[in-house]
Formats: structure tokens, sequence, C-alpha cells
């Protein structure tokens, strides 16, 4: 029905829209009150830049329009990547911003998702302590959702860190980078550097030398890619068919890893013993222990919070650090509540680095869950 | 009941010797050059010619209630095909697959996690996502995303499509083929993984036509003769 919006049956009229419009007002007002600046970016984003960011995907997610001039346009279907676009033209950091509005996403048929929905976000630019910034946009999302809804938490940069501590040289190593947010990839990943003899077999009918005769010798030289280049990928091969495998106890430790799940503060005193003699998982865990006694601080018992490592692996892409989100109970028809999490990574691909945390609240998913 | 048959060409004749087999008999009116024709041996069937590309449409629109296309068009046309059609039988010719092929150059590369690698790296290197061309966008993309790969691009092509990669608009493509030989004639190798979707023509029914009783009464009796339960 055309007066129908996201979980809410005719709140596009009347007191339903009267109390979204107030739900909305409510969370923009309890965001400037923590300090955020409103910003109100377009709707219509260049396509290129979430081309760049989100790889041909974002085509079966996003909402693709044309304009004759300006070329590819999305519909956003987020908005901290115009919210990191507007601070790296025009803000100095530290910077607040709060927003609100519709995003647009293409949903599989069937699922019953709402193809739009409103989104009302803050989000934090900051490069001081990165574990005040995560309590502080924590704080203010658990906040603003209330007491009733059921949180989970995670951290991406564990496994991030785990990976730095693995006995990989750099090409396996940024494999593994690429692939943290597809688990079965990954895994798939782990495998084969676990076992490089299986790709000494496929390599095993190229010449010794004249590697790259052997490549011309397979038919003519078409495409852009190079004979060069396809040489110099069949060495990397090579090389890493040679390599030394993952060591087991590399592999121990991605799973043992991967299957924390408990409460914050327990699985804190798990992750220690792990982290011994690896130093850039130690040094993870460590921004964990951080973040705990910077939660606390706010009033928040974060020993007790639900935490898993596996947690945004798969739906919230662009997080590399801390991650989490509130749901409503017993309401397995509504998407989260809110979430977020850390996305220093993505603002580095975007323009100069600078450390971010940020969470968006579903006003409708919210009125819903009140219901 | 109207029945969409493609218009012309191999796929016709095939579809046309197949419903004979179960006692239908297609004649085409004015030799074959008006688009239009009867069926016999079936009481309150029509024909409909229509291009092959264009059935899944007509069906998902109910404007014909049974049709003969492609498996692959079926799948890239219809994302919500389960609401929308529903298969009756597979005819047994227009054998097709659905593959990803690289130049047979590419030493390098035999499945589809070669083939992210080099995604990878040829942005690195060139500066553009790695460009697959297809004119099958949404299996292709449905294809790449569950094998992980996300750092491409898709270029539409409508034909022609293994000449992209010797013209330099595509580095791999996504596209039919039988025998495998316009691959081979153009330098080019179907990745070991590299399968997408085989395909052959198929006897669908369309869920959103209206079905009136002696719609649904011609249905069972074609049904009963193929020897296959009615979907409807």
């Amino acid at each position: 029905m055309a007066a129908d919006r996201a979980y809410l049956p005719g709140a596009r009229l009347g007191t339903g829209l009267a109390s979204v419009e107030t739900e909305v007002a409510r969370l923009l007002t309890r965001f400037a009150q923590a300090g955020a600046e409103r910003v109100e970016p377009p709707a219509l984003l260049p396509a290129d830049t979430l081309l760049d960011l989100y790889g041909e995907d974002i085509r079966a997610r996003a909402y693709v329009t044309d304009d004759p001039v300006e070329g590819e346009r999305m519909l956003r279907p987020d908005f901290t990547v115009p919210v990191v676009e507007m601070h790296a033209s025009h803000g100095a950091t530290p910077a607040r911003y709060t927003y609100a509005g519709p995003v647009w996403r293409q949903q599989v048929p069937g699922a019953g998702r709402p193809t739009e929905y409103l989104q009302v976000g803050f989000e934090l630019f900051d490069t001081a302590a990165a574990a005040d910034a995560d309590a502080e946009v924590f704080a203010l999302l658990a906040d603003a959702v209330g007491d009733e809804a059921t949180v989970e938490t995670g951290d991406i940069g564990l496994l991030l860190a785990a990976i730095d501590a693995l006995s990989l040289d750099e090409r396996r190593r940024a494999m593994l980078r690429h692939h943290v947010w597809r688990p079965a990839r990954f895994r798939r990943l782990i495998e084969r550097f676990r076992a490089p003899g299986r790709l000494a077999d496929r390599l095993a009918a190229l010449p010794d030398t004249a590697v790259a005769e052997h490549v011309r010798s397979l038919s003519p030289e078409i495409g852009v890619r190079s004979v060069d280049e396809i040489t110099d990928r069949l060495h990397a091969l090579r090389e890493e068919a040679e390599a030394a495998p993952l060591p087991d106890a590399d592999v121990a430790l991605l799973d043992a890893l991967l299957t924390l799940d408990g409460p914050m503060g327990e699985v804190l005193g798990r992750l220690r013993p792990l982290a011994e003699s690896r130093p850039p998982l130690a040094a993870a865990v460590e921004r964990l222990g951080k973040r705990v006694e910077a939660l606390g601080r706010r009033g928040i018992d974060a020993a007790a919070l639900p935490f898993a490592t596996n947690f945004g692996r798969t739906a919230m892409e662009y997080y590399d650090g801390f991650v989490f989100a509130f749901t409503a109970p017993g309401r397995p028809d509504l998407p989260p509540l809110a979430q977020g999490g850390r996305y220093d990574a993505l603002t580095a691909e975007l323009g100069p680095a600078i450390p971010a945390v940020g969470g968006i609240v579903r006003p409708e998913a919210l009125l819903a869950a009140r219901s | 009941m109207k029945l969409g048959l493609p218009s012309k060409g191999r796929l016709q004749a095939d579809a046309i010797d197949w419903f004979a087999q179960w006692g239908l008999t297609i004649t085409r009116s004015d030799g074959g050059r008006e688009y239009a024709g009867t069926v016999a041996g079936l009481d309150g069937v029509e024909l409909v010619l229509l291009s092959a590309g264009e059935v899944p449409r007509e069906l998902a629109a109910g404007r014909i209630h049974l049709g003969v296309t492609g498996t692959d068009l079926i799948h890239e046309k219809l994302p919500d095909r389960a609401a929308t059609v529903a298969e009756i039988a597979p005819m047994g010719f227009g054998h097709a697959d659905l593959i990803v092929a690289v130049p047979k150059l590419w030493a390098d590369v035999e499945t589809m996690d070669d083939l992210d690698e080099v995604a990878s790296l040829l942005r690195a290197r060139h500066g553009h996502r790695l460009r697959v061309a297809t004119k099958y966008h949404n299996l292709v993309r449905g294809f790449f995303r569950e094998h992980g790969i996300a750092d491409y691009l898709l270029v539409d092509s409508q034909g022609a499509t293994e000449g992209t990669v010797k013209n330099e608009t595509a580095e791999a493509v996504a596209d039919i083929t039988s025998s495998g030989a316009t691959l081979e004639a153009n330098h080019l190798k179907i990745l070991g993984d590299g399968l997408i979707l085989k395909s052959q023509a198929t006897l669908f029914a369309s869920r959103r036509a209206e079905w009136t009783a002696e719609d649904r009464a011609a249905l069972q009796t074609l049904c009963a003769r193929i020897g296959t339960p009615a979907p409807l």
C-alpha cells in the first residue's frame, strides 16, 4: 500500500507518520546533545565510489540509475560513505555528525525485507583514544534503543591481528585479509596454505625455466594482461608451493579464536593465553581490554556483554574493529534496531586515514518493536 | 490456454517435434512467414509465437499460460521464479552451458579462486577492475558472489561476447556454450569450476496467468500424456 513504510503499515500519513517524525526528532536531538553536527548527505551518489569500495556486488544491493551527463548514480544504500567524504573535504578532526533519512537497498525476492527504510546515525572521527571513542558510540546507541534490546558485540580487529601473527609471507597474509569478510573463502585459503604441495602438483607441467615461452606457446597474446604478469604470478604460485605450510599451531590459533563466544570479560580471559608470544594479537587483545574499561567508565558492565569473535564477519563488511548490534528480543522479523562499529580502513580508502566509529538506528524497526 | 513458442529457428522446430510426440500438432500459417499458427490434438490451445528471450517475461506477466524457453533465460530474467513459474518438463534439446572463460594464455588461472586473485592483481597493475563480458548479469553476479569475488566489473555484451577479450573490452567472459568451438576459436578456456548453469529447452507454466477450468483441464491432459504431475 502506498501509505505503508518499513515495518509500519500506514505510517506515511496521520498519526503513524507523526510518531515516526517524533522518533526521528528524538534520536537527532539525542545525538546532537552528544555533540554531533547535523549533516544531510545527498541521496544520489556517484556509482564509481561505491563500485570501487564494494565491487560489482553492490549493483545487486543498491539501486542504480543513470544520468546522461553525470553518469551512473546510485541511490544511497548507506550514509557512512557520503559522511566520510564530507568530513574528508570539509571537516576538522575530531568531529561528530548526525543525520537522518531514507536508504534504499534491493532485497532478495520473497525475503520480505523493505527496500526503503530510515536510518538515523551518529559518526565520530577522532584520532584520540580509540577505546573511548568506541565506548562513546556504543553507549550512545545503547541509550537510544533502550534497555529492552538484546546486544551482540564482536571485534574484527582480533582476526585481522591474528592474521598478522601467522607465520606467512606478506602475499599470503594480504590474501587472507582480503577475505576476512567472506568466511567460506577465508577457510579455503587456510586449507590451501596448509597443504602447499597440492599447488606443486598443479604446477608440475610447467618447465623449470622459460616459463614465459611456455605461456606464449599456449595461444596468441590477447587481452590487456601481459605474458609478464602471467609469468610473475606463476612464479609467485611456485614460491607458494615451495613455502613451508601454515603451521598447525597457526591453524589451531585461528580455530580457537574464531569459536570464542561468551561474555566479553570471559572471552578476554581466554584470549590472553592465545595471544602469548604473538605481539600483533596481544596488541589487539590489549585494545579489547581498554575498551572494556572505557565502557565501564560510561557505566556499562562490559565484562558481561555478549561477545563473539565471528560476529560481524558477513553482514558488516567495512567494519575492521569493534562491532555491535542491538536486536529486538522475540522479533526475528525485524532487522537490528541499531548497529555500528569501527571503520578505520574505510576512511583510508576514501581519503585521508582518520580513525572512525559510528552507528545507525532504524527508527521504523524501533517503533515496530515497541508496539 | 496460450502456449508461447519461439518464433523461429532450430528451437522452434525441435519444440514442434517434441509436442508432436505428445499428440499436439503445431502448424505454422502461411508456410511459416506469418507469425501465427494452429495447434491440433488438444482442445483450447492457442499458439503465441515470440522471441525465446521474451518468453520468461510473458510467463511472469501471465500473458501466456505455457512457454518454451531455456532454463538459462528463466533463471536470469526471473529472480523470483519460484513464485512466477513452474517447470513442467525439460525437453531434451537446446542444451547449453553458461560458463566462465578466460584467455588460454592465462596459464596461471584454472579456477574461480585464481580469477579472484588475478582480479586484485589486475586492478593494482592496470587501475581498473577485471571486466567480465556477459548478457547474464544476474546469474553471473550471483555466481561470483558465491565464490567470494567482488572486485570485478560486469560489461554488458549482447552478442559476439567471445570477441571482447581480443578487443580489450573485457578480460573474461560468461556466456552460453554448447560445443566450445567458439571459445576455442577465440583463444578462450573454461575455468575448472566455472560452470554457472546447465541449460536446456524447458516447458514452463505461468503461476501468474489466469487459469480457467478449461485451461486447467487442458494442462491436466497435456501433463498426463507427458507423464508428469500437473504443477498447478
